[in-house]
């Protein structure tokens, strides 16, 4: 005899319960914590150089930046005197709601506005976890081509936001910015667009706008 | 390549489900994947059987169905599926329309031996 036990339970609820929990602290404390999730090398870090380089002051950031290994991008962030926690996975290809959980214990939340999230440098699994934040941010650089969005569509889907980046390398890669934007409007037809360069400074200013404007509507 | 944790949460949940059915022998477990969930089901399988291999899972059958992107209209609140990443209302046209399907990683049901 067999017996059947309907259940409809979510694999992840562990991780979604904690990612509850985090949005609860980081709305109450009116902190906008922003996800950032893009391939190895589109520019995650660099894009967060120039955002703490150049962010008013009366905008407190902190960062929590996550890799497989090594805390070197902690160290290229924190040359701009912002607390910035490194988060080594050991192997794992995306971060987790615990794992912000437990970094969040170690930075002092009631001094921070803005909570940059880096993630793994991976197109896929970070999809997955909700790390209760406010919106989930996708960084995709110009030598990566313009139909990412249609390939990976599940990390395309969730996001509020896409950022170009690289776009003075356009002259030298076969990178089409409007078949690029087209995608990402089909897959997520809400998405917001902004073009940068990390290394001209170009659209930077655009991208601590839109920030800004978030973190206000905090 | 996430699934082998996935499959780790998924076995925890079928495991606490089998003690409160008095340690009942689980030999189904039924899986619904979003097509927009970031987890690929042939992964997913390998990583159970990685898992279950000589436990008291050894038996245990992973039954997965894809689901599909499913959007709402934020104009007409109608719902429909979304085919080939086409999400613009197919009744009123509207290209603003929302989530609501497609992005799940659940278990649906566990099925024991008696």
């Amino acid at each position: 005899m067999k017996k059947r036990i309907a259940l409809k339970q979510k694999v992840l609820e562990n991780n979604d319960s904690i990612a509850r929990r985090l949005r609860a602290v980081f709305e109450s404390q009116k902190i906008l914590t922003l996800n950032m999730i893009g391939s190895p090398g589109a520019g995650k870090t660099a894009l967060l150089e120039q955002t703490l380089r150049r962010l008013p002051s009366g905008l407190r950031a902190a960062v929590l930046t996550g890799d497989i290994e090594t805390d070197n991008d902690a160290a290229r962030l924190a040359r701009f005197g912002k607390p910035v926690r490194q988060i080594t996975t050991g192997g794992a290809c995306h971060l987790d709601a615990g794992m912000i959980e437990r970094e969040l214990d170690k930075l002092e939340t009631q001094k921070v506005d803005i909570l940059f999230v880096e993630n793994v440098g991976n197109l896929v699994c970070p999809a997955s976890f909700d790390l209760g934040e406010a919106s989930k941010i996708v960084v995709l650089s110009v030598t990566e081509g313009d139909d990412k969005p249609i390939k990976y569509p599940a990390t395309f889907a969730k996001a509020d936001l896409l950022v170009l980046n690289k776009i003075d390398l356009l002259p030298h890669v076969p990178f089409d910015l409007a078949r690029a934007r087209g995608n990402a409007k089909r897959v997520r037809p809400g998405i917001d667009i902004i073009e940068t360069s990390c290394l001209s400074g170009e659209g930077i200013d655009d991208w601590l706008r839109w920030i800004q404007t978030r973190a206000s509507a905090m | 390549m996430h699934e082998l944790g996935i499959a780790k949460s998924l076995l925890d949940i079928v495991r606490d489900e089998a003690r409160r059915h008095g340690q009942a022998r689980a030999v189904a477990v039924g899986v619904r994947i979003g097509e927009l969930s970031g987890v690929n089901s042939k992964a997913l399988i390998f990583g159970l059987e990685s898992l279950t291999k000589g436990t008291e899972f050894d038996a245990l059958e992973a039954r997965i169905e894809t689901a599909s992107q499913r959007n709402r209209c934020t104009a007409c609140n109608h719902e429909f599926l979304v085919v080939n990443h086409n999400t613009i209302c197919p009744e009123c046209g509207e290209s603003q329309t929302q989530l609501i399907g497609g992005d799940e990683i659940e278990i649906v049901y566990v099925e024991f031996e008696e």
